[in-house]
């Protein structure tokens, strides 16, 4: 070994603590960027092989009734690969253990073949023996949430009859990963919404669809547009009652997931880099100070011939080092958390099948971030060492050049011990230094607040949402439009203490060439359960006239209040009319439209239809309310809020929850890591110091103090600037994070600064205890002894 | 300007040959802070002749060091010129300087310089590693009389073994010229005249062209040559009839 390498590597050995350091930061970012884009593109891998094997429709239409003729005809439409004729019907349920009615939705299946599209996955039980009206397979996903088997039975209301239905099989289909029931809620509902696969042959019977479909998917040649087909099959299913068709970009779950997956892939490369930032930061405190304790023997080398490729190849040395260890522990660390974050997600989505994939190129990649931050880190040190002149750095570095600081300056000094005299001063000689060791500490407790933002700010959306929004205990769905007195009909049932009405009208609104599908929501101006709110919690109130939309929507369509957008009522007489913009509400959740309801009622030429009714409910009567819906013909469906706050939980929060664990230990890691170091560094920087200074009779204690006085006021000087960077990086996240369906606001909880700051603060103490011990364990001659 | 070098002929010494291995001309130094002009040198013009032994005189801040750090590459003087045989130092790139340290200098520091890290004998093979036609390490360290402490850290050393290790490091690549900046500074008497014998030996031996900086006069009485600094300037060029062995020496 040439004696260059075995410098290095001494000086690593001593300086291990504070490279192992620099490489734990590295190794969190590294970590969290496989774990992250492995977990991303497994889940990609998994859901294409998904839709793939258990054939997932690309195109969807429903119709009123078709008869099968129809499904032939649309076979001929060139590009189709394959077309699969259903009838779908949403019925009412009485689950056992189940207070309040449920909907499940019947989907055909064929009797004597498998189907061509969207194929069931069984994970329990059997098939329906063919032509059986009393057998059912259930989703997993509602199967579980009721504890429903195999060999269970439930009530449905089928054709205006109550039914016993059995369960033969759990299933599980791509076409519902999230089971949405598409009427207003925004999240899936497990227990109050199931889907179930039942015979074509009983259904065709039962529901008087002999010979006909009510559902139709296809399957697209591969490569073939969508679009073109869509046209040609609207056109053909239009006067079937077709609201039209869409595709998978409108198909709620499989939108949804590609929602949740492009954010898992946004917040797989910001989270990372500010790790590998706050790495390569600390990277660069740390060697050029090691750079300037070094001077005379970065002299030494340059006087005996070494270049200045030589000496500078050796700094990066250290920072290659530093980093290479990171990556490597990163890399593996990554690939084992992101396998059980796979495992867990696949879980979580019900995915019948589980693959991994961390390319190679995820490691090029990782390698590549991880030295990229090393290069940044060390650059500047390196040149440094580089153009140090070799005979200035043969002296001894020049004795600061004392000066009063502003703290002198104001007499403030008057009130200080010696020994804070000192503290302060040593900060007032060198602000550049105490800048970046406030910076350093700073961004670790950013790294924090930014590691459980994202915890906060699904809290307020909830809260928002639940609390201020939707007020309603109970939201009752009509099984089509009745007269406005159905709502004062409802407020004679049990329980019921307060009744508001809403109109929801299925359109198309279209501005310019851009077009949403989507439900016009009517509401009464004064509506007091269902509210009209902003991000900020201001309520908004409903104009009499226009419409009103929410600004994701007017962004997508690209509108403005004022402007006019063409809305084609997909119900009854099918018109296209115009509605001019009359304002916009700034809502975190959705894609909505919102009309004062009598306005919707003119637009719609009608008097007085509503779709259904928001109800404020005794609790104590609920029981009874819910028995009294599950048996009126006319309600097709009933939410409950409590039961949409759990759901949103269980669905939002939850898969957040996963990622959110990870990172909070990462920050904590790299929180630690920064302010390890900023104490290893001063107490190595001055030791010579601190030793003099125990030489001229200060004791054990004093000299601690000083040193660490030192850093406590760094410290707390830091947290304030890291509280600023915190919100920063969470913004920056919030906006790469945001989709359409929803966007994550930038909020942070009081109590999510106060964490950070008290991690940072227990950090700081524990490494204060490490630094107090080596200091006690300083020896003084040996520190004198050598010039460092 | 071959006036001073004919009026001055070189002793011829052990080396032999007179050629002018250095030469200096109108150097001057000047380190400015904020409003203060130091004149570490003050136009030194002067000649190092090949194989000859030079001792440097002269009081605290005279501008020793300054000189010896130009004559060995690690610093450019702010006006005239330097030349190493046929190379103007002053005109040199960074490149060219490097190769010149690594191929030709040995050094000799007032502060020993020792890397913390390594111990005594990878201080000197730091230096081995890179050079052309270097001695072993230990050979070097034998030399000094250090074979008992190669393994020893600077740390684990006294201040007068770290000087010899700093010199082991300076004689090991068998350098054209050495420049050694108070070799004797931490010395006692006996260890400080083991090593002039040492400096003294590679001199005759090696022919190797050598300047000692030191506050001993005592010292000048084994040189060819001797000059005198003061203030920046050079003020008094000597030369010794009677060249003494180290042994001979006493202060
Ligand atoms: N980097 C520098 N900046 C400012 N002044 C300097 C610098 N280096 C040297 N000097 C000044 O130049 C003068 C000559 O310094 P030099 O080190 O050459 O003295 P010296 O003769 O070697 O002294 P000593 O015997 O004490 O080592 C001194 O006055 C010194 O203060
Ligand atoms: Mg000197």
């Amino acid at each position: 070994m040439k004696a260059l390498h075995r410098k290095l590597f001494r000086d690593v050995v001593h300086m291990r603590g504070q490279l192992f350091a620099v490489a734990l930061v590295v190794m969190c970012g590294v970590a969290t960027f496989v774990t992250m884009v492995s977990v991303y593109q497994s889940l990609l891998a998994t859901r294409a092989a998904y839709y793939q094997r258990y054939r997932f429709s690309d195109l969807f239409a429903s119709v009123k009734r078709a008869p099968e003729s129809v499904a032939r005809e649309v076979e001929t439409i060139p590009g189709v690969a394959s077309v699969q004729s259903r009838i779908v019907m949403d019925v009412t349920l009485d689950v056992p253990g189940l207070g309040e009615p449920a909907t499940g939705r019947l989907i055909s299946l064929p009797d004597d073949r498998e189907p061509l599209l969207n194929d069931i996955y069984l994970r329990r039980g059997a098939r329906f023996d063919p032509g059986r009206s009393d057998q059912v397979i259930v989703s997993e996903a509602f199967a579980l949430a009721n504890r429903l088997s195999p060999g269970d039975s439930l009530g449905a209301i089928l054709n205006g009859h109550l039914r016993r239905l059995r369960i033969v099989g759990v299933a599980l289909s791509p076409e519902y990963v999230y089971e949405f029931s598409g009427r207003g809620s925004l999240f899936p509902d497990n227990r109050r919404f199931g889907i179930m696969w039942m015979s074509r042959d009983a259904m065709s019977a039962m529901f008087d669809m002999k010979g006909a479909f009510n559902d139709i998917c296809l399957g697209l040649v591969p490569g073939v547009s969508g679009r073109g087909v869509m046209d040609r099959l609207n056109h053909m299913l239009d006067r079937y009652g077709s609201p039209g068709a869409y595709d998978r970009n409108d198909q709620m779950s499989a939108r949804f997931l590609a929602d949740e997956l492009s954010q898992l892939r946004s917040s797989a490369v910001t989270v990372p880099v500010i790790f590998l930032g706050v790495a390569a930061f600390l990277l660069n405190i740390v060697l050029a100070r090691l750079v300037g304790m070094q001077r005379d023997q970065i002299a030494v080398l340059k006087a005996f011939g070494y270049g200045d490729r030589a000496v500078g190849l050796h700094y990066f040395e250290f920072a290659l080092f530093a980093v290479l260890v990171g990556a490597a522990l990163g890399t593996g660390l990554g690939m084992w958390l992101g396998l059980g974050l796979t495992k867990i997600y696949t879980n979580y989505y019900r995915f019948p099948i589980l693959t991994y994939v961390a390319g190679p190129d995820v490691i090029a990649w990782a390698i590549i971030i991880a030295g990229g931050a090393a290069l940044l880190g060390a650059l500047s040190a390196v040149r440094r060492a580089v153009k140090l002149p070799p005979a200035e750095a043969m002296r001894p570095a020049l004795p600061q050049r004392f000066t009063a600081g502003p703290v002198e300056r104001l007499g403030l000094t008057r009130f200080m011990g010696a020994n804070t005299r000192m503290v302060v001063r040593s900060l007032e000689r060198n602000p550049l230094k105490a800048f970046l060791s406030i910076l350093g500490i700073a961004l670790s407790v950013a790294i924090l607040i930014t590691g459980s933002f994202s915890y906060d700010a699904i809290t307020y959306m909830n809260d928002l949402q639940f609390q201020t929004i939707e007020r309603e205990d109970v939201t009752v769905v009509f099984n089509s439009g009745l007269s406005a007195s159905a709502a004062y009909d409802l407020l004679n049932l049990p329980g019921v203490i307060r009744a508001e009405p809403f109109r929801s009208v299925p359109v198309k609104m279209r501005a310019m060439n851009h077009m949403r599908q989507l439900a016009l929501q009517g509401l009464p101006s004064r509506s007091d359960l269902r509210r009209i709110v902003d991000s900020d919690r201001r309520r908004r109130m409903l104009p009499s006239e226009g419409v009103v939309l929410t600004t994701n929507l007017a962004q997508l369509l690209g509108v403005r209040v004022g402007d006019s957008v063409a809305v084609e009522v997909l119900e009854g007489d099918r018109s296209t009319r115009r509605l001019i913009v009359t304002g916009t509400v700034d809502e975190l959740l959705g894609t909505s439209a919102y009309m004062e309801i009598t306005a919707l009622n003119r637009l719609m030429r009608e008097q007085g239809t509503i779709s259904g009714a928001y109800l404020a409910v005794d609790g104590k009567q609920a029981p009874e309310l819910y028995e009294k819906l599950k048996r009126t013909p006319a309600v097709a469906g009933v939410a409950v809020r409590r039961a949409s706050l759990e759901s949103f939980e269980k669905t939002i929060a939850e898969s957040q929850n996963i990622t959110r664990f990870a990172i909070v230990i990462f920050a904590g890691v790299i929180a630690f890591g920064v302010v390890y170091n900023s104490a290893r560094i001063s107490l190595s920087e001055r030791g010579r110091e601190m030793a003099s200074l125990r030489v001229l009779g200060f004791s054990k204690g004093e000299v601690a103090l000083m040193l660490l006085g030192e850093q406590a006021i760094l410290t707390v000087l830091a947290i304030p600037l890291g509280f600023g960077l915190g919100y920063l990086f969470s913004a920056s996240i919030s906006a790469a994070a945001s989709s359409d369906l929803y966007r994550i606001p930038a909020v942070i909880a009081a109590a999510t600064y106060a964490r950070a700051a008290i991690m940072v603060v227990v950090a700081s103490l524990f490494s204060a205890l490490l630094v107090r011990r080596r200091l006690y364990r300083l020896d003084l001659v040996d520190v004198l002894k050598t010039r460092e | 300007m071959d006036d001073h070098a004919r009026a001055n002929p070189a002793n011829t010494g052990a080396g032999g040959g007179d050629a002018v291995v250095f030469r200096v001309r109108n150097v001057s130094k000047i380190y400015t802070m904020g409003e203060v002009e130091v004149r570490a040198l003050n136009d030194v013009s002067l000649e190092l002749y090949n194989g000859e032994l030079l001792v440097l005189l002269g009081a605290s801040g005279s501008g020793k060091s300054t000189l010896l750090n130009i004559l060995g590459g690690l610093d450019l003087p702010t006006s005239g010129h330097v030349t190493f045989r046929d190379q103007d130092l002053t005109a040199a790139t960074e490149q060219q300087l490097t190769r010149y340290r690594r191929d030709a200098v040995g050094f000799v520091f007032q502060f020993y310089n020792l890397i913390p890290s390594l111990t005594a004998l990878e201080n000197v093979q730091l230096v081995t590693d890179v050079a052309v036609k270097p001695m072993p390490a230990s050979e070097a360290l034998a030399m000094v009389g250090l074979t008992e402490r190669v393994g020893h850290f600077p740390a684990q050393l006294s201040g007068g073994e770290q000087q010899r290790v700093a010199i082991a490091r300076a004689i090991a690549k068998r350098p054209d010229v050495l420049l050694c900046d108070e070799p004797t500074g931490a010395l006692d008497f006996t260890t400080g005249k083991m090593v002039l014998d040492v400096i003294d030996r590679v001199n005759r031996e090696l022919g190797t062209t050598t300047a000692i900086i030191t506050h001993n006069a005592a010292i000048a009485a084994m040189a060819d040559r001797v000059i005198r600094m003061s203030s920046g300037q050079v003020v008094e060029t000597r030369r010794n009839e009677v060249k003494s062995a180290p042994e001979d020496l006493s202060w």
